[in-house]
């Protein structure tokens, strides 16, 4: 065999050729099963940074089907419940411009709210609880509907399919228990280096 | 010692690879942009190039030669680089999913780079042994790091100047090229 080999240049190039291709594959399909990836960590980091409120505003389903979206190539400024620090965060981690809120999707409120029902008034369709991405409202049907609202993310869904109008989305009030410092303001622009646009730009006193 | 640090400088400075032999282009002109991409880019071709130096050495000597098969170099060097590439692809896509994106097509386009080839082309045609064209693949793939983060911090300042309409974008980066490169050529004759 290696006399055959030596003597044929033919066949000593193809052997050799063909062996060092043998040797490269193992080694890359041994390196396939050390490094292998389990689905996408991009996609667990933009979940992470979403607000996890499964509103469905972005036109998505949920938040994951949504970062999933954004992995490949979606808009980052579909987000109303997070708002623009949420387009902020997903834009530093993607190394892409930060753009505004699209308001198609819906506009970012100030204070978080909770949905209530008013209960007296409610007549027990359940349309509200069909609505709810996160079941946070408990009922039967022909039976008075009430919100848990350790539950609810307050995303308006359940407003609009109610027959009668009984569920008003109340501001969370602060209690002790869950009382926080508000974040310092962040000092604007000290220093550039930069003409034009950029430099002379006052700096934002009340930037949060 | 003093070989080791005259193959450095040489391969770093002198003979950079991609302001003096003006190989591997494509890099340096598409992921000079932004420089944390080509930080990233340095690192990864750095690291193939290396790697790719000492494969090339061991298929060369072990391989080649004692088959009388030096014709195959090109062919053969040129299965080693994607071996190598395609190692560093799953190896990034691993330990940095962020910088495998900022990468993108650029990251398999390594395979094409012809300063790699040319590493290992040059490594067999000067006869340099294990170490040395280790050293040398290394030194290459510093130079090129080097030369592709001071371009594109360049291009990141360049991008906030004042540039006459007619030469912005690629022909103001075409000019900043060819004057680093004028600057390079100022080493030769260093060593």
């Amino acid at each position: 065999m290696i006399e055959l080999i030596s003597q044929n240049p033919i066949l000593a190039a193809l052997a050799a050729l063909v062996g060092l291709a043998i040797v490269f594959g193992a080694l890359l399909g041994f390196a396939a099963e050390k490094f292998k990836v389990e689905g996408d960590p991009i996609v667990e980091q933009i979940d992470e940074l979403l607000p996890q409120t499964q509103c469905g505003q972005c036109g998505f389903p949920g938040c994951r089907p949504y970062a999933e979206s954004i992995a490949n190539g979606d808009e980052i400024n579909k987000c109303p419940p997070g708002g623009q620090s949420t387009i902020n965060a997903i834009a530093s981690l993607l190394d892409v411009p930060a753009p505004e809120l699209d308001a198609e999707h819906g506009e970012e409120s100030d204070v978080k709210t909770v949905a209530y029902i008013r209960e007296d008034e409610c007549i027990g369709c359940t349309k509200c609880i069909q609505a709810c991405p996160v079941d946070a409202i408990m009922g039967a049907a022909k039976f008075m509907h009430t919100v848990i609202t350790d539950e609810c993310t307050g995303c308006d869904l359940c407003v609009e399919p109610c027959p009668v109008d009984c569920i008003d989305m109340l501001p969370v009030v602060e209690t002790i228990a869950d009382w926080r410092w508000s974040i310092p303001p962040k000092p604007g622009l000290i220093a550039t280096d930069k003409r034009g646009e950029l430099a002379n730009q006052p700096v934002e006193e009340d930037a949060a | 010692m003093q070989e080791f640090a005259v193959i450095l400088v040489s391969s770093i400075l002198i003979n950079n690879y991609v302001l003096v032999q003006f190989l591997g282009l494509c890099p340096f002109m598409g992921v000079s942009n932004k420089l944390e991409s080509a930080i990233g880019m340095a690192a990864a071709t750095t690291f193939v190039l290396t790697l790719t130096a000492m494969a090339s050495y061991v298929v060369n000597a072990l391989v080649l030669e004692p088959l009388g098969l030096i014709y195959l170099r090109t062919i053969a060097f040129i299965l080693v680089i994607a071996a190598v590439v395609q190692f560093t692809k799953m190896f990034i896509e691993k330990t940095s999913p962020l910088l495998y994106r900022v990468l993108g097509v650029f990251l398999p386009l390594i395979t094409t780079n012809c300063a790699v080839l040319g590493v290992a082309l040059q490594n067999t045609s000067k006869d340099l042994n294990f170490a040395q064209s280790s050293l040398y693949g290394f030194g290459a793939g510093a130079g090129f790091s080097l030369v592709l983060i001071f371009f594109s911090a360049m291009r990141e300042r360049l991008a906030a100047a004042d540039v006459p309409v007619s030469f912005r974008g690629a022909a103001i980066a075409m000019i900043t090229a060819g004057l680093m490169s004028l600057a390079f050529m100022g080493f030769s004759g260093l060593v």
